[in-house]
C-alpha cells in the first residue's frame, strides 16, 4: 500500500489546459506532484475510526440485513441460540463463549461498518459542494441571440431538466451537469476534483462538459443541462462512495455461493455429529459427564462453538468490506466507478489502449537539436530559434529556449527585456511563429544586429515564407526535413529575412515526443503481468513505430480513427482479452462504451463520461495502469482471506475435537497436539481467535494486501507462501496463546 | 523378502507399468471419443436403438439420455432379478427380495456394486451374466460418458453441444471395455481363475463330509469387474477367492487392471484441452494422493496395534495369506481410492487406522484416480474450486484451461461437492439416530465405523464394505440404495450442467497474467484442497470410529 500511495504521488501530474500550437491540447506534463488532495488522505485505521463505527455496526445485526449473509446469519443465530442456553443453565464458560460468539457477529457487521464509514465521510465533503443554488433559466434561447429574444428566470437548481438552459455568470455556482453551449469561463472544479487549479471549459470541442456544483470564476457561459433531477454527477459520486446501492460483482457473488456451500456442509458435518455423539456416549456409559458431552450429546454451546470456528466466519465477515474499499481505493485516487464489475474487470484487463500523447509521451514534442544547413553554425541556428521562441510560451517554445540554453548557454529572458522587437504569434492559417527586430533592440546591452524578421514553423509555411521573401530555401532543407520525419520527429524550420538581402534558411529543429521517464519500465511490469499494450496515435505508421519502440509497448495503432480503435477492441475482445482505454472525445465514446474498463477523462465530453465506465477526476490518462492494479489488488485481497480462512480451519479441528471427545475416547487427546489447558479453554480460544481474527484483519481488508506487479506465478507462490501457509500456522500459535491467557483467568478450568 | 519391500516392489512396479501405458492407452481413449467413424456393430446399435450418432446434445439432453439410460438399466436389473426363478439358468435360487433387488438394481446400475448378498448362494448364472455383468460395462461407459462431456465443455467454445450420449456409450463399450475385458478375462484364465457354466461339483473331503465346489463364469466377469472400478466379486469373499484371485501375480494383475483407467483418463483431458502438461498436473494430484493413502494404509496394517498383530508382527486378520499384508493393503487403497469396491481382504478386520484410510480413500471423494470416468470429473470439479479459491490470489477472474470459473460454475461445483458428505453424513446419523446399527459383532468405536463405512462406500459408489455389520434388512438395502441413486445421479447432472456452463464461454487466451494450473504448486493446492475441504469434513465423524478406536 505504500508502495502504491509513493507512486501516485509521483506519477500523479496536474493537467495543464492552455492550448498548444503544435496539435495537441489538453496535454498532461508529468513531473509536478499532485497536491495532496482531500480524498487521498487515510490510507491507516485509526482506533477512533472504529469507535465511530460501532453504532452503524450494532444496526447491521438486524437479521433481516443479515440474512444476505449466510454465514454470519449462521453466527447470529448460533450466538443467540447459546443465549438461550447460557440463560437456562449459566456457567461461565457457557457465557463467555457467547459473549463471543456475539462479538464475532459485531466484529463481522464492523468490518463492513469502518468500510462504508470512509465512504460516509467523503459524501458528507461533496454534499456540502452540492449547495442549493437558484439558477438562472433561458427560455427561448438560441445559439447567437440578442440579450431581448430570450427571457430570464430564477428557478431552484433541483428543479432543471435535462435540455433547460441556463446563464452562469463569474462568481456563480454551475447548478447541474451539462455542455457549455456559448462561451468560455474558467471554472473552479475543486470541489469535486479536489485539484485547485482552475480549468477552461469553452463551448464546442472536447472541454464543454461542465459539472453541477463547481463554481465559474471569470466570464459567463451558457449551458445546456445534460442530466435528470438527482442523477447528477455529484449525486451519483455521493451515492457510490456511500455504498448506497452497492450491488455485488460477479466475484463476489461466486464466492458467496461457494461460502455459503462451505456452511451447509459444516452445518451438516456438526448436526448429523450429535446422533453419533449420543450413539458414542451410550457404547461409553463408563465415561462421565463433561462439560462439552453428556447423555443428551454434545453440549449446545459446544456444538454451536464447532460450527462457528469451521464455517468460514473470517472471509464471511470480511468479503463486503474488501469490496467497498476497493471502490474507496478507486476513489482516493480520484477515480470514480460506476460498478463494482468494472473494478474487477480491471484486474481481468488483458489488453491496454494508450493514447500515445499524454499517455506514453509527455504531452508535446520537444526540441532536441539544432541541424543548420551549410554555411550556418548549429549556434547561428540556436540563437535565432531561441529569440524567435522567448516569447512563446507553447510547451514546444519553451523547449526550444530551454535547449538553446543547454547547448550554447543562451540565457533565459523575458520577452519584456527584447525591446522593440514585435512577436509573431503562430496562427493555424500561417503555421509558424517567430519575431520581428528593429536595428534599436538590443540583446543584453548590445545591439541585436540589423532589422531582421525571424520565423520558425511548419517547413511548408517556412519554405513559402523565404520564397516570398526572394530567397532560396535550398535543398538541404527538404533532405533535413525528410530525415527527421522518418525518424518520427517533427521538423520546424527557422528562417530569417535580413532587410534588404533575400530571405535564408537557417537550419531545422528536430522536435521530438519524449517518452515520459519510468514508462518503459511500466510496460515491462505490465507484460510480466500478462497484460498487452497497445499505443494509439493518430501519426503515421513509421512515427509511430518509432515512439513504441522507444517506449517499449507491444503493439501500436496508427493513424487510428475511432472506427479503428473499436475495431481494435472488438477484436481483442474476439480473442478472450478483456480491454481497457482511456478517452475523452465525444469520437472516443463507441470505443469507451466497447471497452471492458473504460475510463474517461473529467476534461472530456459527457459523451464519453457518460460511455465509460469510470471517471478519471485528474484526466491523468497513465492512471489507467493503477486501476488495474487496484481491481487484481481487490481480487488478491479476497482471495488471499478467503484461503487464509479456510486454512484455519485445521488447527481449528485439532482444539475442538479433542476438547470434545477426549472424556469419551482418552485416545483422543493424542489429537491435542497444542497441549491445551482444559476442553473449556480449548474451545473458548478457538472461539476467541475465531472473532479476534477478524478485527485483526479488518486493516488488511480496507487496506488491500499488497501488490507489486508480478507474473502470476509468482504472486501465487508469495501469497500462498504467506496467506496459505500463514493461515495454517497462524490460528495454532493464537489458539495457544490465548488458551495460556484463558488458564490464568478465573472461573474457566 | 521383507512385506515392506515386497510392498515396494508390488507398487513401484504397478507404478511402471501404468506410467507405461498411459500415453498409448490415453491417445487410444482420446481417438475413440472424438472419432467421427462409426463401425459396423456401432451403426447397428444406433440404428436399433433409433439414434442418430451426428446429432449433437446440449448438456441437459446428454443428462436426458444419462438418465434415461440408467432409469431402463436398474428396472430391467430388478426385473431380472425379481423373476429369477422363472427364468434359465435360475441354478434354483428364488427370486430376490424386493428390497434387496432394489439395492442390487441401483447398486450396479451405478457403478457401485455394494452386495448386500452373497453370490454364489445368491445369483443364478443368467442374473451375473445378463445382469450384473452387463451393468458392469455399461455404468463404467456411463461415467466415462460424463466424463467426456465434462472434457468437451472445457476443450470446446461458444457452443452448447457436449457430444452425443448414445455415442460415447456405446464406443466405449465396443472399442475399450470389452476388448480389454477378454484380454483381461484371458489372462486370469491363466493365471487360474475359473471360467464355466457349472451348477457346482459334490466332492468328497478327506474327513468324509460333502462340499459343494462352486464355478461358474469367474473369469469375464472378475475382468469387468476391476476394469470397470466395478467391483461386485462373483462370490462373497469377492477377489479373496482363490477361484476369482488365486495367485500374487493375478493380484497384481487385479490392482492393474482397476486402476488402468482411471490413471490413463487425465491424457484424454489434456489431449482434448490441446495441453496435455495438463493432464500430467491431474495425474500429478491423483498420484499424490494414492501413493500417500498406500504408505499410511501399508504402515498402519504392518505396524498393527492390539494384542494379536503385535504378536504376529502384523495385522493379518482377514487377510489372504498368500497376499500378506502390503498386497492387501494395497488392494484396499486401491480399491477405494478407486470406485472399485472389489476386496482381496476384510477392511472390517483393518487396524483402526488401516480401516480409517479406506474410508478417507472414499471421502476424498474418490478422486485418486477415482472411479472410471468419477474420479477424473471429481477431480476437475476440486481443481475449479481449488482454482477459484486460490486462483484469485493471482488478481484474475480465475480461469482453469482458458475457461473463467464465474457464478455459475462455482455454483455447479459447489453443489457438486455438496452431495456426497451429505448423504454420508445424514445417513449415518439417520441410522444410528433410528436404532439401525445392530451389529452383532462389535459394539462401540467400531461399531460406529462400520456405520459410517458402509454410508461412505454407498454415497461414494464404491461398493465395498467394513462387512461385521448386518445390512440385509429393509431399512438398509433402502437407504443404501437411495444413497447409491443420488450419490451418483445428483453429481452427474451437476457435472454435465458445469460442462454446459464452460463449453458455452469463449476461450481466454493464456498470459503471464494467467494462474499456471500445470506446475507443482498447482498440484500441492489441489491435494489441499481436497484434504481439507473434503476430507475434514469427516473428521468430526471420524474422531467417534476409527479415530477413538486407534488412537
Amino acid at each position: 500500500m505504500t508502495a502504491m500511495r509513493e507512486e501516485t504521488t509521483t506519477t500523479a501530474t496536474t493537467v495543464t489546459r492552455t492550448p498548444t500550437p503544435h496539435g495537441s491540447t489538453d496535454a498532461a506534463t508529468a513531473g509536478t506532484p499532485l497536491p495532496a488532495g482531500r480524498r487521498a488522505g487515510g490510507g491507516l485505521l485509526d482506533p477512533a475510526h472504529l469507535v465511530r463505527s460501532l453504532p452503524d455496526a450494532v444496526r447491521k445485526l438486524d437479521p433481516r440485513t443479515l440474512w444476505r449473509n449466510p454465514v454470519l446469519l449462521v453466527v447470529e443465530v448460533g450466538a443467540a441460540f447459546t443465549t438461550v442456553l447460557a440463560v437456562r443453565d449459566p456457567s461461565t464458560f457457557a457465557w463467555a463463549v457467547t459473549v463471543w460468539l456475539w462479538l464475532t457477529v459485531l466484529f463481522a457487521a464492523l468490518a463492513e461498518a469502518v468500510a462504508e464509514g470512509r465512504g460516509k465521510a467523503q459524501a458528507a465533503t461533496l454534499r456540502a459542494a452540492r449547495k442549493d443554488t437558484v439558477a438562472t433559466r433561458l427560455t427561448g434561447w438560441t445559439p447567437g441571440a440578442p440579450a431581448g429574444a430570450y427571457r430570464e428566470s430564477a428557478v431552484p437548481a433541483p428543479e432543471l431538466r435535462r435540455g433547460d438552459i441556463v446563464l452562469v455568470e463569474a462568481g456563480g455556482v454551475i447548478p447541474g451537469d451539462g455542455d457549455v453551449v456559448e462561451g468560455i469561463a474558467s471554472v473552479d472544479e475543486s470541489a469535486i476534483t479536489g485539484e485547485s487549479a482552475p480549468v477552461i471549459r469553452e463551448s464546442g470541442g472536447d472541454r464543454s462538459a461542465v459539472t453541477g456544483g463547481t463554481r465559474v470564476l471569470s466570464d459567463r457561459i451558457v449551458v445546456r443541462i445534460t442530466q435528470q433531477p438527482g442523477e447528477s454527477f455529484v449525486d451519483r459520486m455521493i451515492a457510490l462512495v456511500e455504498g448506497a446501492n452497492r450491488q455485488k460483482t460477479p466475484n463476489e457473488i461466486a464466492l458467496n455461493i461457494l461460502l455459503a456451500a462451505l456452511t451447509i456442509v459444516f452445518l451438516l458435518a456438526v448436526v448429523t455429529l450429535q446422533p453419533l455423539a449420543i450413539f458414542s456416549k451410550d457404547v461409553q456409559a463408563a465415561a462421565p459427564d463433561t462439560p462439552a458431552i453428556t447423555d443428551g450429546g454434545v453440549t449446545g454451546v459446544v456444538l454451536v462453538s464447532l460450527l462457528v470456528c469451521l464455517i468460514p466466519t473470517t472471509i464471511g465477515a470480511l468479503l463486503s468490506a474488501i469490496g467497498i474499499a476497493g471502490m474507496d481505493r478507486l476513489v482516493q485516487r480520484n477515480v470514480l466507478a460506476t460498478s463494482g464489475r468494472a473494478v474487477e474487470a480491471a484486474g481481468d484487463v488483458g489488453t491496454l489502449l494508450l493514447d500515445k500523447t499524454g499517455t506514453i509521451t509527455l504531452g508535446n514534442r520537444q526540441a532536441a537539436e539544432f541541424l543548420p544547413v551549410d554555411g550556418v553554425t548549429a549556434e547561428q541556428v540556436a540563437a535565432a530559434a531561441h529569440l524567435s521562441s522567448l516569447a512563446d510560451e507553447t510547451p514546444e517554445g519553451r523547449s526550444v529556449v530551454a535547449l538553446a540554453g543547454d547547448q550554447f548557454g543562451l540565457r533565459h529572458r523575458e520577452p519584456g527585456l527584447l525591446p522593440h522587437a514585435t512577436f509573431v504569434p503562430f496562427t493555424a492559417q500561417t503555421r509558424m511563429s517567430g519575431v520581428d527586430l528593429t536595428p534599436d533592440t538590443t540583446v543584453d546591452g548590445r545591439s541585436a544586429g540589423p532589422a531582421r524578421r525571424i520565423r520558425k514553423g511548419a517547413a511548408a509555411a517556412v519554405t513559402s515564407w523565404v520564397g516570398e521573401h526572394g530567397g532560396h530555401p535550398g535543398e538541404q532543407v527538404g533532405h533535413l526535413v525528410d530525415e527527421i520525419s522518418a525518424a518520427g520527429g517533427t521538423p520546424l524550420v527557422v528562417a530569417e529575412h535580413v532587410d534588404g538581402e533575400p530571405a535564408r534558411t537557417l537550419g531545422v529543429i528536430h522536435l521530438k515526443d519524449v517518452v515520459k521517464a519510468g514508462m518503459r519500465d511500466r510496460f515491462d511490469e505490465l507484460r510480466r503481468m500478462g497484460i498487452r499494450t497497445v499505443m494509439v496515435t493518430g501519426d503515421n505508421p513509421q512515427t509511430a513505430r518509432v515512439i513504441a519502440d522507444e517506449a517499449g509497448v507491444d503493439d501500436v495503432l496508427a493513424e487510428a480513427t475511432p472506427e479503428d480503435k473499436l475495431a481494435l477492441i472488438r477484436r481483442e475482445q474476439e480473442g478472450g482479452r478483456l480491454v481497457a482505454m482511456t478517452g475523452d472525445g465525444t469520437n472516443d465514446a463507441p470505443a469507451l462504451a466497447q471497452a471492458d474498463v473504460g475510463v474517461a477523462m473529467n476534461t472530456g465530453t459527457s459523451a464519453a463520461k457518460e460511455a465509460g465506465n469510470m471517471v478519471d477526476l485528474d484526466s491523468n490518462p497513465t492512471k489507467l495502469i493503477e486501476i488495474v492494479e487496484i481491481g487484481k489488488q481487490l481480487l488478491i485481497t479476497r482471495g488471499a482471506l478467503t484461503t487464509f480462512s479456510i486454512a484455519n480451519d485445521i488447527a481449528k479441528y485439532f482444539a475442538i475435537i479433542p476438547a470434545m471427545f477426549a472424556g469419551l475416547y482418552p485416545g483422543l487427546d493424542t489429537l491435542n497436539v497444542m497441549r491445551l489447558a482444559s476442553p473449556e479453554t480449548a474451545i473458548l480460544a478457538a472461539v476467541v481467535f475465531n472473532a479476534i481474527v477478524i478485527v485483526a484483519l479488518i486493516p488488511l481488508a480496507i487496506r488491500g494486501v499488497r501488490y507489486r506487479p508480478a507474473s502470476a506465478s509468482r504472486l501465487l507462490r508469495r501469497n500462498l507462501l504467506v496467506y496459505g501457509l500463514g493461515g495454517v500456522v497462524v490460528p495454532f500459535v493464537g489458539i495457544k496463546l490465548i488458551d495460556l491467557l484463558l488458564h490464568l483467568l478465573p472461573g474457566i478450568v | 523378502m521383507t512385506p515392506t519391500t515386497a510392498g515396494v516392489l508390488f507398487v513401484l512396479s504397478l507404478a511402471v507399468a501404468l506410467a507405461a501405458v498411459h500415453r498409448p492407452f490415453g491417445d487410444h481413449l482420446f481417438r475413440v471419443v472424438s472419432g467421427r467413424r462409426h463401425s459396423r456393430v456401432e451403426r447397428a446399435v444406433y440404428r436399433l436403438v433409433g439414434v442418430d450418432p451426428a446429432a449433437e446434445q446440449s448438456w441437459g439432453g446428454y443428462a436426458r439420455s444419462v438418465l434415461a439410460f440408467s432409469a431402463v438399466s436398474v428396472l430391467a436389473l430388478y426385473g431380472l432379478l425379481r423373476l429369477q426363478d422363472h427364468l434359465w439358468l435360475s441354478l434354483g435360487f428364488d427370486a430376490v427380495v424386493p428390497h434387496g433387488a432394489w439395492n442390487t438394481a441401483v447398486s450396479f446400475a451405478t457403478n457401485t456394486n455394494w452386495q448386500w448378498y452373497a453370490g454364489e448362494s445368491t445369483m443364478g448364472h443368467l442374473a451375473q451374466m445378463s445382469g450384473l455383468a452387463v451393468q458392469n460395462f455399461v455404468s463404467a461407459a456411463v461415467g466415462l460418458a460424463v466424463a467426456v462431456a465434462l472434457l468437451r465443455g472445457f476443450a470446446r467454445s461458444r457452443t452448447g453441444d457436449l457430444g452425443n450420449f448414445w455415442v460415447d456409450l456405446t464406443r466405449i463399450t465396443v472399442r475399450v471395455l470389452l476388448p480389454l475385458s477378454v484380454l483381461g478375462a484371458l489372462a486370469l484364465m491363466i493365471g487360474g481363475t475359473v471360467q464355466n457354466l457349472s451348477t457346482g461339483t459334490e466332492v468328497t473331503t478327506l474327513t468324509g463330509g460333502g462340499q459343494t465346489i462352486t464355478g461358474g463364469p469367474v473369469a469375464s466377469q472378475e475382468a469387468i469387474k476391476l476394469l470397470g472400478t466395478n467391483g461386485g466379486g462373483f462370490s462373497n469373499v469377492n477377489s479373496a477367492h482363490p477361484f476369482a484371485n488365486p495367485t500374487t501375480w493375478t493380484n497384481w494383475l487385479q490392482v492393474y487392471l482397476l486402476l488402468l483407467i482411471p490413471f490413463s483418463l487425465p491424457r484424454v483431458f489434456g489431449r482434448l484441452v490441446g495441453q496435455p502438461r495438463q493432464g500430467h498436473a491431474i495425474v500429478a494430484v491423483m498420484a499424490v494422493l494414492a501413493v500417500t493413502s498406500v504408505a499410511l494404509t501399508t504402515v498402519f496394517e504392518l505396524s498393527g496395534q492390539g494384542t494379536v498383530p503385535q504378536a504376529v508382527g502384523a495385522a493379518l486378520e482377514g487377510k489372504e495369506v498368500r497376499f500378506d499384508v502390503s498386497n492387501s493393503a494395497t488392494f484396499a487403497a486401491a480399491t477405494t481410492l478407486t470406485s472399485t469396491g472389489a476386496v482381496n481382504s476384510f477392511h472390517d478386520s483393518y487396524t483402526a487406522l488401516g480401516g480409517m484410510m479406506t474410508m478417507v480413500n472414499m471421502m476424498l471423494g474418490e478422486v485418486a484416480p477415482g472411479g472410471v470416468g468419477a474420479g477424473l470429473y471429481g477431480l476437475l470439479v476440486l481443481a475449479v474450486i481449488t482454482v477459484f479459491v486460490a486462483g484469485l490470489m493471482v488478481g484474475r477472474t480465475p480461469e482453469y484451461v482458458g475457461k473463467k470459473i464465474g457464478t455459475r460454475e462455482i455454483q455447479y461445483a459447489s453443489l457438486y461437492v455438496l452431495v456426497t458428505p451429505a448423504l454420508v453424513l445424514v445417513g449415518a446419523a439417520a441410522a444410528v439416530a433410528t436404532g439401525n446399527d445392530s451389529t452383532a459383532l462389535n459394539v462401540g468405536p467400531h461399531a460406529l465405523s462400520e456405520v459410517l463405512y458402509a454410508f461412505t462406500s454407498a454415497s461414494s459408489n464404491n461398493g465395498s464394505a467394513f462387512a461385521g455389520i448386518t445390512v440385509n434388512t429393509p431399512w438398509w438395502n433402502t437407504a443404501l440404495g437411495l444413497c447409491m441413486l443420488l450419490g451418483r445421479y445428483l453429481p452427474i447432472v451437476f457435472v454435465l450442467a458445469l460442462a454446459g456452463a464452460l463449453a458455452r464461454q469463449r476461450p481466454v487466451p493464456v498470459s503471464e497474467g494467467t494462474l499456471p494450473t500445470h506446475r507443482p504448486l498447482f498440484v500441492g493446492m489441489v491435494v489441499g484442497v481436497t484434504v481439507i475441504l473434503v476430507a475434514l469434513t469427516f473428521l468430526p465423524a471420524l474422531a467417534l470410529g476409527p479415530l477413538a478406536e486407534g488412537l
